[in-house]
């Protein structure tokens, strides 16, 4: 079991959870989160002071998978996320040790599909 | 042992009951008529009833000001800003029945100060005071003013935002109102008022509401300090859409407080109108361009913040000039303004948090200024004319109002700031206004991150 963690661009969520939703993955948490990478911000101007956005806004997908579908889901990601340009983001790939479905107790690669 | 109750607003509350109970004793007794009693002064209906009007919409600037400075700043702060503006209507409202009018419209005293004879509005009643108004009642006259006696203190509040202690506020601004709005009131505006026999012009309280409280807020920010992190560590506006929306409701009060000016229904009123809006418009729009010129893009906040400042200028000039002159007045309104705000300020380095000194004391100086060049008794016959119709002597009058007021204010509210900082602390603790004030000064938050 793996367990995948993208930062992507905003924008480009439709189009990721469309490709995932062709490979037959719907189980995902989004998050609207902060962050910063390689690429700069947009400063903002409050009555002529600039101030410096360093954080950015991104949205954070977490995905629990079986080891058949890793492929499928960075395949989505990367296909739905990528523009070429600095700050389209990454994606992390984990171990997952344990998962259990909290309705029926179930455990291991069945609780997560 | 716990104690009962916390001592400051014990405190406050006694001298409260002892002003009313003052007042009460005071007002058994009716003043003795004076001898040959003139025939009481009809009412007239319509200017009662646009002046009653007026009043509602100058109350409703004191809410819009406090969603124009609450959108300013940041989240854990916004209730803080609202919390203040609401104390001040409610504290200022209760100075003024008791004997805050009497202070600013009685019976003068040397050209200082109003007596004490109208104390709990004693012979402030139905008839109308020719002094005044001579065609509404007199406690339409007072309740009136009784609007512009609550936001002027709450405009000072800009500049202390976001690391006031409440008690501080609290205390330091039932003192302003006494010790600096009362007199400077009584000079422009009340009867024997030294500046207001000199001849300055002063239509609906440039002077007397912006240039005070713009010159309080400098005062206040240099007792007060910096926040913590000015000025890198401090985060943007948190709600634009509240800022604008306030800026929206001070723009509809603002033709209470100069049209309503007119204490009547008729051409000075109208002209009041007319060129309070036009001189927000002008000022608004030359915001933006600057803001558009200089840093490449236009933004919400500069134009708003012009508007105010547009208005702000006019206040003094409403019922003297033409539409021409008010766009002038805008147009300078909006560049004085901006320079001070995108300049002057961070050179000088002081925090004036939200430019209370910078949109109201340059905008009201400017208009007080302005007044003296663009006056025209074309437009009110019992006004002047200024330079630009030939009496150059009206912006003398208009400078020395100016300065009188300047540094009248900055001096006494400079000692009240730090007189208030001995007996209860001005600032907050620096752990409290790291978690905000929200949370330390009020037990409360402005929004829920979890349902």
């Amino acid at each position: 079991m793996k367990y995948i963690v993208a930062v992507i661009q905003p924008d480009r969520l439709d189009e990721v959870l469309d490709r995932l939703t062709e490979r037959e993955i719907h189980l995902v948490t989004v998050s609207n989160i902060l962050g910063r990478g390689r690429q700069k911000g947009i400063s903002e101007v409050y009555r002529s002071h600039k101030e410096a956005g360093s954080l950015l806004k991104k949205v954070k997908l977490e995905i629990a998978v079986n080891e058949a579908f890793v492929k499928p889901t960075i395949d989505a990601i990367m296909g739905g996320a990528r523009t070429g340009q600095i700050g389209d983001g990454k994606i992390f790939v984990l171990d997952l040790p344990e998962c259990i479905r909290i309705r029926t107790g179930e455990t291991g690669g069945i609780a997560i599909g | 042992m716990k104690k009962l109750v916390t001592g400051f607003p014990f405190w406050f509350f006694v001298v409260f009951l002892a002003m009313v109970v003052y007042a009460t004793h005071v007002s058994a007794d009716e003043l003795a008529a004076p001898a040959a009693a003139p025939a009481a002064p009809a009412v007239d209906t319509g200017d009662t009833a646009w002046v009653l009007v007026s009043s509602a919409m100058v109350l409703l600037m004191t809410p819009g000001l406090a969603f124009f400075y609450g959108g300013l700043v940041r989240r854990k702060n916004v209730l803080s800003i609202l919390m203040q503006c609401f104390m001040m209507i409610c504290l200022v409202s209760l100075q003024w029945v008791l004997f805050g009018y009497s202070l600013c419209f009685g019976p003068d005293v040397n050209g200082i100060i109003g007596n004490l004879d109208w104390v709990g509005l004693r012979s402030v009643g139905a008839s109308p005071n020719p002094d005044y108004a001579a065609t509404i009642p007199h406690q339409a006259f007072m309740i009136f003013q009784a609007m512009f006696a609550i936001i002027t203190p709450a405009l000072i509040l800009g500049a202390f935002a976001e690391r006031m202690r409440f008690s501080a506020f609290c205390l330091f601004s039932f003192l302003w109102a006494t010790l600096v709005y009362d007199p400077v009131c009584h000079w422009v505006w009340g009867v024997g008022g030294f500046l207001r026999t000199a001849g300055a012009l002063d239509f609906a309280g440039g002077t007397v509401v912006h240039i005070n409280a713009g010159i309080a807020a400098l005062a206040a920010a240099l007792v007060l300090g910096k926040r913590i992190g000015y000025p890198h560590a401090i985060s943007p506006p948190h709600s634009l859409p509240f800022a604008v929306l306030g800026a929206g409701l001070l723009w509809f009060g603002w033709f209470g407080f100069n049209a309503g000016s007119a204490l009547g229904a008729g051409a000075l009123a109208t002209n009041a109108f007319v060129v309070t809006h036009v001189a927000a418009a002008a000022a608004g729009f030359t915001w933006a361009l600057l803001d558009w010129m200089f840093n490449a893009r236009p933004t919400l906040l500069g134009m708003i913040t012009g508007a105010v400042a547009g208005l702000v200028a006019i206040t003094p000039a409403a019922g003297f000039v033409n539409t021409i002159g008010s766009i002038w007045i805008g147009i300078g309104a909006a560049v004085f303004c901006y320079l001070m705000v995108a300049f002057a300020k961070v050179k000088l380095g002081y925090d004036d948090s939200l430019d209370a000194f910078g949109v109201h004391g340059i905008g009201g100086i400017w208009g007080a200024l302005a007044t003296g060049l663009f006056a025209t008794q074309a437009v009110n016959p019992a006004g002047a004319n200024g330079l630009f119709y030939g009496n150059a002597a009206q912006v003398w009058i208009q400078l020395k109002a100016v300065l009188v007021t300047t540094v009248y204010s900055f001096v006494v509210s400079y000692i009240l700031l730090k007189l208030v900082d001995v007996l209860v602390g001005l600032r907050a603790a620096e752990q409290d206004e790291r978690i905000g004030l929200d949370l330390t000064q009020h037990r409360e938050a402005g929004y829920t991150l979890l349902e």
